[in-house]
């Protein structure tokens, strides 16, 4: 299904085949009233059948339809969020970090766009001002949670095996597999994917999208949702600008066009550029996240 | 190109609704989309007709209204759609910093028995 990434069905609970299928025969004795009433067959029968239909018919001339094989579809409004159920677990996520002064990030970006060395770098650039620890999300392996450990900070990973993006629930397990001892900053590496996982909360504090010089001005444009519900954009790999001929002006006003409100940090894991900025930043959104807890 | 499990939770959704209303089959499935969804119709069109086969809603009709991205303009004091999904008033050129709609991923109605 998906072209990126192979995208597929979360597995167990299939959609309810359960669904009761009322196959008794609706015997009942068709006394002879030829007239109608509006009878929409909404009583309560237990699934015994017979059933004796005592319901007393106040008869009038016109003609009854009583057939229980003629469907009478009616309209309900639902007005639910789809992904409701994520939505809820994203709220208990949310309640969780705040209620511990957890500041948790949810970063994404396309695969390849230096999301697990920007995040090394950055607990790295932190040192002991801010202690963190890692959910990193992939399809396969645990090369990333490996490159991780180096920096020292505790790291989980969830393999998703075919789904393209992180849940809320897969979050709230990988929590429990956390040693959060002290822990203040908690930094979701999400699945390298654009589009998917623009749809789903984690309960993060911040959406962190990363993208890489490389990858072209127009970035923005092409992913419009995602890059709409950005908190923070990080524009990667500076070191790489003069070589792929970057533009930064026509870049920042792509951004701007799509998330006027986006705080942006230009970094590059290989020189530091940038790095510090961007700690300080986290910092101050730490401090103001324990402020509103306490 | 998630839309095969955003299919599967509306499904899912759908058929528990269903059930709450004492019906065993879902004749259509009304879904309302919004232009920054990220997901794209005619993939959910796809995934619906595998993912609903043995299932209370299989055949059912699957309707997508598609919701646009809708932005408030402070400056103008009005609402605009953002041409492109940009964010930019087509009058002032201010850039909105209010999303009004677009995100919406909804089941807005079922028809059942």
């Amino acid at each position: 299904m998906c072209k990126e990434c192979g995208c597929g069905l979360p597995g167990e609970n299939p959609v309810g085949i359960s669904a009761h299928r009322h196959e008794h025969g609706h015997d009942h004795h068709h006394h002879d009233h030829d007239r109608g009433h509006a009878h929409d067959h909404e009583h309560e029968h237990d699934h015994d059948h017979p059933h004796d239909h005592e319901h007393s018919h106040e008869e009038t001339d016109a003609g009854h339809a009583h057939d229980a094989a003629v469907a009478t579809h009616r309209t309900v409004e639902v007005r639910r969020a789809i992904l409701d159920k994520n939505d809820r677990l994203a709220k208990r996520n949310r309640g969780f970090f705040l209620g511990r002064g957890l500041l948790a990030l949810n970063v994404l970006s396309s695969p390849g766009s230096g999301k697990t060395t920007f995040i090394r770098e950055t607990i790295r650039a932190l040192g002991k001002r801010l202690k963190t620890g890692v959910i990193v999300g992939d399809l396969a392996t645990d090369n990333d949670a490996q490159r991780l450990r180096e920096s020292g900070a505790p790291v989980v990973q969830i393999t998703t095996g075919t789904v393209c993006h992180l849940e809320a629930e897969m979050v709230a397990n990988a929590l429990k597999q956390l040693d959060l001892g002290g822990v203040e900053l908690l930094i979701i590496e999400n699945v390298g994917n654009l589009v998917c996982p623009a749809a789903y909360d984690l309960g993060e504090e911040l959406r962190v999208v990363l993208w890489s010089v490389t990858e072209g001005e127009d970035k923005p444009l092409k992913y419009p949702p995602m890059f709409q519900s950005a908190n923070v954009a990080v524009i990667s790999k500076m070191d790489l600008a003069t070589a792929c001929e970057y533009q930064r002006d026509v870049a920042l006003a792509n951004l701007r066009r799509l998330a006027p409100e986006a705080i942006v940090f230009e970094t590059s894991s290989k020189t530091g550029v940038g790095l510090e900025a961007w700690c300080e930043f986290l910092l101050a959104r730490h401090r103001s996240l324990k402020e509103t807890a306490a | 190109m998630h839309e095969l499990s955003i299919v599967q939770s509306a499904l899912s959704l759908a058929v528990g609704q269903m059930e709450q209303a004492g019906a065993s089959r879902v004749y259509a499935v009304r879904l309302k989309i919004g232009a920054l969804s990220g997901v794209v119709p005619d993939a959910l069109r796809f995934a619906f007709d595998a993912l609903s086969a043995g299932t209370p809603a299989e055949g059912a009709q699957l309707i997508v209204e598609n919701i646009p991205a809708r932005f408030w303009c402070a400056a103008c004091q009005r609402e605009f759609e953002g041409s492109q999904l940009f964010a930019e008033c087509p009058d002032c050129g201010e850039l909105s910093r209010e999303l009004r709609a677009g995100r919406e991923l909804e089941l807005a109605s079922l028809e059942i028995d």
